[in-house]
């Protein structure tokens, strides 16, 4: 089947099959290697990319469901005179990876959570990486790349997602009281 | 892990998807956000030859109150679910029940009516369906049905959805400030449920502790008459056939039904 994509802002055109995942087709097709296949069950994220600017793990994504949408990766993130993007910066500069394999999906899932909450706390941080493991569990470092990034925010417009805040979104094993907060309007 | 091969269309709109349902049968598949079936398809549980892309039909996206129900686009995806303001305020257990399904990325691809057809029980939204008493609206080739969540869930992996039918649209009661509890026992972040319980209005469901998601029939009436929680809890598993895995034994799942169950209802405005 023939699918256009908009990769990194530039538009193409490719003839695949139907069953061509979308980080397959990244790497091999576009020969974008930074999303990385890792669990490849939809759990670690190190494949995660931005689909019309919403975080994705593209291992579970057909690369025919990005046809007429615009996919971001790493690659696509630093400026055109090489500049790194503030999200990479923080990242090199917090030292927010020690093997950097699930280094990519991390700076991916991070623009795409910043993106729906330009300001969040350490425990936002935490509920909003969630879908992205790091073995080395060098996580203390991502969060303050997170947190140091948010602070000095200009991330290009053209990657922002138009969701709302995501808030409170724990799917912690605590038991909550939902209940309760909810009649004070809180979640 | 690569699918086995399939024909891929795109419908534009839900009469001409199930329209394609009706020509290929039983080896057609819906495909919407795709975090149940692509992951099934990798191990080759599911291997349709045909797959049915109803993901980018914007209709079927939407959270709007219509005759004073509140009606959800069986393609909203699970973050719309969990942010929108309406479902926020008509039905805060949904809400926050979207909110708890797998992680960020996941709830940017998955949707409502994905989950409910998938009929895991022991995920978020088949328990939080019945909790809420909602219904699934059903189309296939001769019109629309509406299938409450009681009878739309048969078993593992089991819906009422005959082959030719999809699901447009889930409905349910609006309850504005109503109090309402919800537990989710699991190991690690992101699981599924080992024990789930949802509970507003006086109905009480739990996830994962039988083929569907089950009702606490006996907790419900017992609330009824003006049980505590305490009292009502300990029968919440009466009518529960859990089954058993690496995570718990059947015993253990009835005990922690019980606790959950104390703790969703006392949440839910129940003296404890």
């Amino acid at each position: 089947m023939r699918v256009q994509v908009t990769v990194n802002g530039s538009g193409r055109e490719d003839e695949v099959e139907p069953r061509l995942l979308l980080v397959h087709y990244l790497r091999e097709v576009c020969g974008l290697r930074a999303a990385n296949v890792g669990c490849d069950t939809t759990s670690c994220g190190a494949c995660t990319v931005l689909l019309d600017g919403v975080s994705v793990k593209s291992c579970t994504v057909l690369a025919v469901q990005a046809n007429g949408r615009s996919v971001t990766t790493a690659e696509g993130l630093s400026g055109v005179d090489g500049q790194l993007h503030p999200v990479q910066k923080a990242f090199r500069q917090e030292h927010g990876l020690q093997c950097g394999f699930c280094t990519p999906g991390m700076v991916m899932a991070t623009v795409g959570f910043l993106a729906e909450n330009p300001n969040p706390t350490e425990q936002e941080v935490r509920e909003g990486l969630e879908g992205n493991f790091c073995r080395c569990t060098g996580y203390h470092n991502i969060v303050r790349a997170v947190l140091s990034a948010a602070g000095e925010q200009s991330v290009p417009g053209g990657l922002s997602a138009a969701a709302e805040p995501s808030g409170d979104l724990s799917a912690a094993g605590e038991p909550s009281a939902p209940g309760e907060l909810s009649a004070a309007g809180e979640r | 892990m690569i699918p086995s091969p399939f024909e891929y269309v795109a419908a534009g709109s839900a009469a001409e998807a199930v329209d394609l349902l009706r020509r290929h049968g039983d080896d057609a598949k819906l495909l919407a956000g795709g975090h149940s079936l692509l992951p099934m398809m990798k191990v080759r549980l599911a291997a349709p030859s045909v797959l049915v892309d109803i993901g980018a039909i914007p209709a079927l996206s939407y959270a709007r109150v219509e005759d004073g129900q509140l009606a959800i686009g069986a393609a909203t995806t699970h973050q719309a679910v969990a942010t929108s303001s309406v479902v926020r305020a008509q039905a805060p257990l949904l809400a926050w029940s979207a909110g708890l399904v797998g992680d960020p990325q996941v709830r940017h691809r998955g949707t409502i009516g994905g989950s409910l057809a998938h009929a895991d029980p022991a995920a978020d939204l088949p328990m939080a369906l019945s909790a809420v008493d909602g219904r699934v609206v059903v189309l296939g080739p001769s019109g629309q049905r509406e299938i409450g969540a009681d009878e739309f869930f048969q078993g593992y992996f089991e819906t009422a959805l005959a082959p030719d039918e999809m699901i447009v649209e889930v409905r349910m009661p609006t309850r504005p400030g109503q109090p309402w509890g919800y537990q989710k026992f699991t190991r690690r972040a992101n699981d599924w449920a080992i024990v789930g319980v949802a509970t507003v209005g006086g109905r009480v469901a739990l996830a994962n502790m039988g083929p569907a998601p089950v009702r606490a029939l006996f907790t419900e009436q017992a609330v009824a008459a003006g049980a505590t929680a305490t009292e009502a809890a300990t029968l919440a598993a009466e009518e529960s056939d859990p089954a058993e895995d690496i995570h718990a034994d059947a015993p253990y799942r009835r005990h922690l039904a019980q606790v959950l169950t104390k703790r969703a209802l006392v949440a839910a405005g129940i003296p404890a």
